[in-house]
């Protein structure tokens, strides 16, 4: 280089595609911008608990259908959660200017989707945990499988969450609108995802939107390990569809965020 | 290294012509933004030497930011040259060597000073084996822009000055080779003012280069070296002792060529100025 450098310059090099030191200070960040909002941290990991202890004594007669809806809600609110969280997160850091500032340093893209992806993953287990134990020891919900399996699709939706976040944010220009996202992204799948009726009992064309939205294999693996002790071809399958659904949905929302905008 | 004596503010001999051994840090030819159904900046011609501060001016609206975002390689619809540091503007590799400071602060509301500066430090210079250089950065950079005593306050709380501070500290943690700061002094204090221009100063005396905005005219006199900018077009380009003629101040001497280039555009007179000639 003919430049002239200031004295301490380290050596230029090309970014590689993703930094774990960079990915990991990225999720501890956004760890810590949460530590300074404990209302919002008590919020989610306590929510989904009220929501499944007030479940259980609505079906205070009806213990099956508890265990249902309760199984496929464990799948549920990390999906939601996660969704809400990351949309107005990332919305918050488009519209601050830390990401133009971000990106104009040396940040590669999916060191930030996977410093996100991190950082709420971590949250989504503690939840997760929280939800799926208080069901199972303390609300009696009838599991056969492992409740480790349990806490793999949460995690699993939680994931799929995050990148529908991700995704959705950066079509929104305000916070107001990042939430209108959530009845027009999540309800959809909520009503078709058979929580409320077993999906072969919908009109035949619902039932073949439902096949390809991916919060219906979300549930559909709850209810797999609800149903079953050991590990079905069915739960690998819904499992694997989550997973690839979100990995696809996170490339997309990587492809949102623009080093140069107009 | 250029050799300019130390000191602050005042009338910097700042050469009119870049050293002939030193490319430009900064090389504009036919620079043309659009945005939109605008055309935000027309067919510029500039170069930014080396370790010297140069003030970008002009009214708000007249495309400075926009100048700086494609200088840093934020902006979208380029075309022309443009080169920094040798390279196309936005070449990855550059995004370590530039410190960028955006007009509105941009930092993390919900962080600590410290903890604002200790994850952009990670950013860029991550790794364990980099913790103690990270942690001498961050001190250093919140002693110059005179934090110390707000390192644990949130960025949230502080003053809209305070937080353009902090902004300005995370551009200082890297040792840029080249620095752009859009309207850093905007809303500060007198004194507070005068500090960071000193502080510029010291920077560029170390070699940086400064690109810096400002739509008080008053802190041109600071700058080695300026681009006088209006509607997207650079009226003049030289130091402002060349810019002045007789005993105007920077300000009359842009109301005047604002007045000759309106002048001749009535006139029909074709686009290059010869005020930016006579600048000269």
């Amino acid at each position: 280089m003919t430049m002239h450098t200031a004295p301490d310059t380290p050596e230029t090099r090309r970014p590689a595609a993703i930094s774990w030191a960079r990915t990991t200070a990225t999720a501890a960040r956004v760890l810590r911008q949460l530590r300074h909002d404990p209302r919002s941290i008590a919020l989610m990991l306590l929510v989904p608990c009220v929501m499944l202890f007030l479940l259980r004594y609505v079906f205070d007669g009806d213990p099956r259908t508890f265990d249902n809806i309760g199984a496929s809600l464990l799948g549920i609110f990390p999906l939601v959660t996660m969704f809400l969280v990351t949309s107005i997160a990332t919305l918050r850091e488009r519209t601050s200017g830390t990401l133009e500032r971000l990106l104009a340093m040396p940040l590669g893209k999916a060191d930030l989707i996977m410093g996100y992806a991190l950082a709420f993953g971590t949250l989504a287990i503690i939840q997760s945990a929280l939800a799926t134990g208080l069901a199972l020891w303390v609300l009696g919900l009838d599991v056969v499988g492992s409740p480790w399996l349990l806490l793999v699709v949460a995690l699993l939706d939680a994931l799929l969450g995050t990148a529908l976040g991700l995704f959705v944010s950066a079509f929104a220009a305000s916070e107001f609108q990042a939430v209108q996202f959530m009845p027009a992204v999540i309800f959809p799948q909520l009503l078709l995802c058979g929580l409320f009726t077993p999906r072969p009992n919908m009109q035949p064309v619902l039932e073949a939107i439902s096949n390809v939205l991916p919060m219906s294999y979300a549930v559909d693996g709850m209810n797999e390990v609800l149903k079953h002790t050991d590990l079905t071809a069915n739960f690998v399958r819904d499992a694997v569809v989550v997973a690839a659904v979100a990995a696809l949905v996170l490339v997309l929302g990587a492809a949102t965020l623009r080093r140069r905008t107009a | 290294m250029m050799n300019y004596s130390a000191g602050p503010a005042t009338d910097q001999p700042g050469t009119p012509h870049e050293p002939p051994d030193e490319p430009p840090a900064i090389r504009a030819r036919a620079l043309t933004v659009v945005r939109g159904p605008r055309t935000v900046l027309r067919d510029l011609d500039f170069s930014v030497p080396p370790g010297q501060i140069t003030g970008l001016l002009g009214p708000s609206g007249c495309g400075k930011s926009t100048l700086m975002r494609s200088v840093v390689g934020t902006q979208a619809k380029v075309t022309g040259t443009l080169e920094v540091l040798g390279r196309p503007a936005g070449d990855a590799a550059l995004r370590s060597r530039i410190g960028y400071v955006t007009q509105a602060p941009s930092v993390y509301d919900d962080l600590t000073v410290r903890q604002n500066l200790e994850y952009f430090a990670a950013v860029l210079d991550p790794g364990r084996a980099a913790a103690a250089h990270r942690r001498t950065n961050v001190t250093r950079a919140i002693t110059s822009v005179a934090l110390t005593s707000h390192t644990d306050a949130l960025a949230g709380n502080l003053s809209g000055g305070q937080r353009s501070r902090v902004s300005l500290a995370v551009a200082l943690l890297g040792n840029p080779e080249l620095l752009v700061l859009d309207e850093p002094t905007v809303g500060l204090d007198p004194v507070l003012r005068r500090d960071l221009w000193n502080l510029f100063h010291s920077i560029a005396d170390s070699g940086t280069t400064i690109l810096v905005s400002s739509h008080v005219m008053d802190e041109a006199e600071r700058c080695h070296r300026l681009l006088l900018m209006r509607e997207g077009e650079i009226l003049a380009d030289g130091t402002p002792d060349a810019l002045r003629s007789g005993d105007e101040t920077v300000e009359d001497a842009f109301l005047r060529l604002v007045d000759e280039a309106d002048a001749r555009r009535q006139h029909g007179t074709a686009t290059s100025d010869p005020a930016e000639e006579a600048a000269r």
